[in-house]
């Protein structure tokens, strides 16, 4: 375990200078800061959308932009949706998920990991340096508030949180965790996704250390003076690795990226089929503040010691239901569905135990197209009792109910480099 | 001399008052890989408006209604196999079905190739 001392940054302040982290009291800038100025306001588009530091370069490359979290962003290029996800999955896609929100927990008066472990019901204490760890923030009657990633980067740590969810979860941190805790959202970093079977090659080229690293490892590189944060995850089922890069380099940096044959820029769109194949939760539709971890099956992101019989169990909101359902299993559960026609089931669709059931036993969160399936995959929730893969329900589709197994997740094995 | 509707049908009708339907290149590139197509039983009576065919793109799904009175007589089942030729060629290869109407007259509501383009624009 590696010890975070409080005393380290004990008089520092928060200080906005625009890295995301705070000052110490002789002015000197915290780790991973560079002393740039914030930028003048948020970039918007006509509509009042957020742009990226990715803007202009998706416009360039074609993309076709939409709204996405109060963000304008590329749903597509003129590759076509279909393509981008087969091209991921067969070599390499670069992502702009700069809409993801970026945190830094820096330890005052208290280790960052023990105050985190307050919101959310993983491991954190355990978490070695180094080490990247997916999580939930979760509510007193154990919904889920939102899923994130948790790194720990030796003297703080690093967080990424969904677009939409940025406001709660920063206000969530900043009640729970400071002011022992310095809750610091880097807004002058972008954050880009180069997933599939060739990143690796890709990105070793700018930096050969990358190579070493295993899935959810994370390591800072420098690469053309410019510093990275680098972890080895992603959300496609595919290796790769998330990058965070100072805004006024990201476009640089992409552009370097893009300047390999193997990679092709990819746009939402694409990540949502290539997520939804890897069996992968998308916040809002697969989980949100109804559904439990256990009901979503997530269990296994919940670690032994956080669970009633562990050492440090509980101690974070809604354990008693979320104990309760680890215990005993929830009513509902999350599963894989594979409509057997050909048509997508997509989110809303009911589910029936039989082709005449009066009543609707389940429902589809995220449904569609599977490109390297070849045919329709959804996820939805359905009684505990019909989760054995095989069991067959009906979806109701233009006022027909037609056949949709319950399949194993994921569709698409994972192609992490462990 | 072929036809559009505002629903970005194209309509071509021969000496038989035999009316093709397909989709324009501009309905295909905006709905984006087609991924579905489900296509009625010929032949089968329509009314205007009808929903007479369903398209799922890998982005939403769409109905294709009925631009005419009249009687579906055949259908392209080459699209239901692959539904990827309603974006190679959806002007050419991928029609959709072919009715039968009393009078040709019937098209006469609806925009020439220019009043389409500028419709499109």
């Amino acid at each position: 375990m590696t010890e975070r001392t409080a005393d380290k940054y004990a008089d520092w302040q928060s200080h906005d200078c625009g890295c995301g982290m705070p000052h110490g009291p002789d002015g000197g800038h915290a780790p991973g800061c560079d002393g740039a100025a914030p930028e003048a306001g948020e970039a918007r588009t006509e509509e009042g959308l957020l742009k990226t530091p990715l803007h202009a370069l998706h416009e360039e490359l074609g993309g076709k932009m939409v709204e996405f979290a109060g963000y304008s962003m590329p749903v597509q290029y003129p590759m076509g949706v279909l393509k981008e996800h087969l091209h991921t999955r067969e070599k390499a896609g670069l992502f702009d998920v700069s809409h993801m929100g970026q945190v830094l927990l820096v330890p005052r008066k208290a280790a960052a990991a023990e105050k985190l472990e307050t919101l959310v019901p993983q491991d954190i204490i355990g978490l070695k340096e180094g080490r990247q760890r997916y999580a939930l923030f979760t509510n007193d009657a154990g919904g889920l508030e939102d899923d994130l990633m948790v790194a720990n980067k030796g003297d703080h740590l690093f967080l990424v949180v969904n677009a939409a969810r940025k406001a709660p979860d920063i206000a969530r941190l900043r009640a729970g965790l400071e002011p022992d805790v310095v809750v610091k959202h880097v807004t002058t970093r972008a954050l880009l996704a180069l997933q599939g079977p060739k990143a690796e090659a890709v990105l070793s080229a700018l930096a050969p250390e990358v190579a070493e690293m295993r899935f959810m490892d994370v390591r800072d590189v420098v690469v053309d003076g410019v510093e990275l944060w680098v972890s080895r995850s992603g959300y496609t089922g595919e290796d790769g690795y998330e990058i965070s890069v100072p805004a006024d380099a990201a476009e640089d940096f992409a552009r370097k990226l893009l300047a390999h044959d193997d990679v092709a820029p990819i746009g939402l769109g694409a990540r949502d089929s290539l997520r939804l194949e890897a069996g992968l939760c998308l916040y809002g539709h697969d989980i949100d503040e109804t559904t439990t971890p256990v009901e979503a099956a997530l269990s296994w992101a919940i670690q032994k010691v956080r669970r009633a019989d562990g050492a440090r169990a509980g101690g974070f909101p809604g354990a008693g239901r979320i104990h309760a359902e680890l215990a005993e299993s929830a009513s509902r559960v999350r599963v894989g569905l594979t409509p057997e026609g050909r048509a997508p089931m997509r989110e809303g669709v009911a589910l029936f135990a039989a082709e005449d059931g009066a009543e609707p036993v389940g429902v589809i969160t995220s449904g569609g197209f599977g490109p390297s399936v070849g045919g329709p995959v959804a996820m939805g929730y359905v009684p505990a009792a019909l989760t054995a893969p095989g069991t067959v329900l009906y979806g109701e589709l233009r006022g027909r109910r037609l056949p949709v197994a319950v399949a194993k997740l994921p569709f698409v094995a994972a192609n992490f480099k462990r | 001399m072929t036809k559009y509707t505002e629903e970005h049908e194209w309509l071509e009708i021969d000496d038989e008052n035999v009316v093709t339907v397909g989709i324009t290149q501009h309905a295909a590139e905006q709905l984006g890989d087609v991924v579905f197509v489900e296509l009625p039983d010929a032949p089968k009576t329509v009314s205007k408006d009808d929903e007479v065919v369903v398209i799922e793109s890998v982005k939403a799904a769409s109905d294709i209604l009925a631009p005419l009175d009249g009687e579906i007589i055949e259908v392209n089942d080459a699209i239901v196999d692959d539904p990827s030729k309603v974006n190679d060629d959806p002007e050419g290869e991928a029609w959709f079905f072919k009715m039968q109407i009393e009078d040709a007259s019937a098209l006469d509501e609806y925009m020439d190739d220019a009043a389409y383009k500028k419709f499109i624009a």
